[in-house]
């Protein structure tokens, strides 16, 4: 497999240029503000919890402070994945390198996963960074490391369907701007259609329910595995890295 | 090694190139010759595996380039117009990459690189950032990118462009130093380029061949006379009558007069030298003879007639007239 040097460059380019650090500073400053704020907040009803016991169910640190925390992640990535991803295919493709990489005797699909793979890497760097982020609780409280497990995965799994529709988009387009924020723009759509399930009924609202991408990280929050949810990320990514391929190939035929 | 076939290429409503058939023997350099836009690129694309063919075919050392593309892709080097390259990428660190995407085994690849920069002059800039390099080294960059992996065919699309006089040499001499193990189709609008580089010539103008063979049966078709320029002090009319009665005279052009001197071009068959002729001719009337040469012609000539008669889509003679004050000395 030819993919590993598309994989090193992509690697380079990320960390030779602003882009990694860029990303991986604001989604980390962004993130810790959010922890430290569900902290706050988590530390304030402990404190009324003490004058009124009643109010001590709700005081599960994995309930009270990671499953927020984990939600709010996936809302911040959602508008850091286009920023890692809209650079991939049209860059290369403004700048002509495109005719050179897909004219070496390497396929198609390769280099579309050597870039997946660079993409996939610097996210799995940002989250384990923010690993720190439960660590600390578990540090002062009991934390349930099964629902820690299940939240990153759910992130993992979130994060990946993010960077292929973001791959897609690139694959589309020779311009950056565009293919961050069509990207942005489709990712946004499907996060905020689940809105609309509320006050749909029916089909509609089951349609809604499952087509919202971010509602299927709360089961994964909450430290279950559905097995739902698990196939609708990996079917959303493979059907967009499938149409990113598809758009690679096309170029070919359309030239 | 290289065989294009019938090869068609249409963008939409646009036809890029029509009907392209031409071969290169293995070993061979040879120019590809076109006004801007006549289809060169796109011929170049096609041949790389870039972009498939609208119709017709082609293969490399014998393997089609859209049903066999990786075969295809693992003999040819090639560089693109313009030679793009990831700016942010050092120059060794981006050789490296294309020796190891190129399928170099690890072992090799420090030395295939370090042997490629040397090749291409560019072993003093390998750490720097290709972005901050100049154009003639960007150049030379893409063109070592083309030589890694010891291809048998390069494919190089205006290699020379943007460099400086002396680069241009050295680059020219680095690729005529492939000829032999390597077939190399290049392509380029700079004329001398052709002549001094390349084994084989094809013209190419709006997306069709005109012409092509070796440079000299190129002049032979195009000019199919040998011409001989000569200058005599007299009385233009006298001279251009007693030129035409001199035998091997196929006919003579007048060109200007001035301060008395009557320059003509007198054409004689191919291999009939009538400068002897032309010698007594002058010395037997009085006249006092001050020019005799014999007009060569080169792939600029040839080029312009080509190209210009297919442009005014008439027989050549139209051109007859704007190609030959060029030739004044």
């Amino acid at each position: 497999m030819r993919w590993w040097p598309v994989f090193k460059k992509e690697m380079r380019l990320y960390f030779g240029s602003p882009v990694a650090y860029v990303v991986g500073t604001f989604f980390l400053v962004i993130s810790g503000w959010f922890f430290s704020q569900i902290l706050f907040f988590y530390n304030m009803s402990s404190m009324q919890a003490a004058m009124q016991p009643q109010m001590g169910q709700s005081l599960n640190p994995t309930e009270a402070i990671l499953r927020p925390l984990f939600s709010n992640m996936s809302v911040v990535l959602l508008f850091f994945m286009p920023m890692v991803t809209m650079r991939l295919f049209a860059e290369e493709k403004r700048s002509g390198t495109i005719e050179l990489l897909l004219t070496y005797p390497v396929r198609d699909g390769e280099v579309l996963l050597g870039k997946f793979l660079a993409a996939g890497a610097l996210y799995v760097l940002l989250l384990a960074l923010t690993l720190l982020y439960p660590g600390m609780v578990g540090y002062f409280a009991r934390v349930e490391w099964g629902a820690v497990l299940t939240g990153y995965l759910g992130l993992l799994l979130l994060g990946g369907t993010f960077l292929s529709v973001g791959l897609l988009l690139s694959s589309m387009t020779e311009n950056q701007i565009v293919a961050g924020f069509a990207t942005f723009g489709i990712l946004l759509a499907l996060w905020v259609v689940g809105w609309g399930a509320d006050f749909a009924g029916g089909t509609l609202r089951t349609v809604l329910q499952y087509v919202a991408i971010t509602d299927h990280m709360d089961s994964f929050s909450k430290g279950v595995l559905d097995t739902k949810d698990v196939v609708y990320y990996l079917t959303a990514m493979a059907f967009a890295l499938f149409l990113a391929l598809r758009s690679l190939e096309a170029k070919r035929w359309k030239g | 090694m290289i065989q294009v076939d019938h090869l068609t290429k249409h963008y939409g409503p646009v036809t890029a190139i029509e009907d392209v058939s031409f071969g290169v023997e293995k070993g061979k350099i040879v120019g590809f010759l076109g006004p801007n836009g006549a289809g060169k690129s796109t011929a170049m694309r096609i041949l790389s595996c870039f972009m498939p063919a609208s119709g017709g075919t082609a293969r490399i050392a014998g393997f089609d380039v859209f049903s066999q593309s990786m075969e295809v892709r693992r003999r040819i080097g090639y560089l693109p117009e313009n030679a793009p390259l990831y700016p942010e990428l050092p120059v060794a660190a981006y050789l490296d990459f294309v020796a190891e995407i190129k399928g170099v085994p690890r072992r090799e690849r420090r030395a295939r690189v370090a042997e490629v920069m040397e090749r291409c002059f560019i072993t003093d800039m390998q750490r720097r950032l290709i972005g901050r390099l100049s154009k003639g080294y960007r150049q030379r960059v893409g063109l070592a990118q083309a030589l890694l992996g010891d291809p048998e065919v390069l494919i190089l699309d205006e290699p020379t462009i943007g460099l400086d006089p002396k680069q241009i040499a050295e680059i020219r001499r680095l690729i005529r130093s492939l000829a032999g193990q390597h077939t190399v189709i290049l392509s380029t609008h700079i004329l001398p380029e052709v002549s001094m580089v390349c084994d084989g010539v094809i013209i190419i103008n709006r997306g069709r061949i005109v012409a092509q063979g070796t440079e000299d049966q190129l002049v032979e078709q195009v000019f199919p006379t040998s011409r001989v320029a000569i200058g005599v002090a007299a009385q233009a009319e006298a001279v251009e009558r007693e030129l035409h009665a001199v035998p091997g005279v196929l006919g003579v052009e007048g060109r200007e007069t001035r301060d008395g001197v009557a320059a003509f071009v007198v054409e004689s068959p191919r291999g009939r030298d009538v400068r002897g002729d032309l010698v007594r001719l002058v010395t037997s009337r009085g006249w006092p003879l001050l020019e005799l040469h014999q007009v060569g012609m080169s792939l600029e000539e040839v080029f312009i007639r080509v190209v210009a008669g297919e442009e005014a889509s008439g027989p050549a003679e139209s051109v007859e007239a704007p190609a030959a004050p060029a030739e004044a000395p």
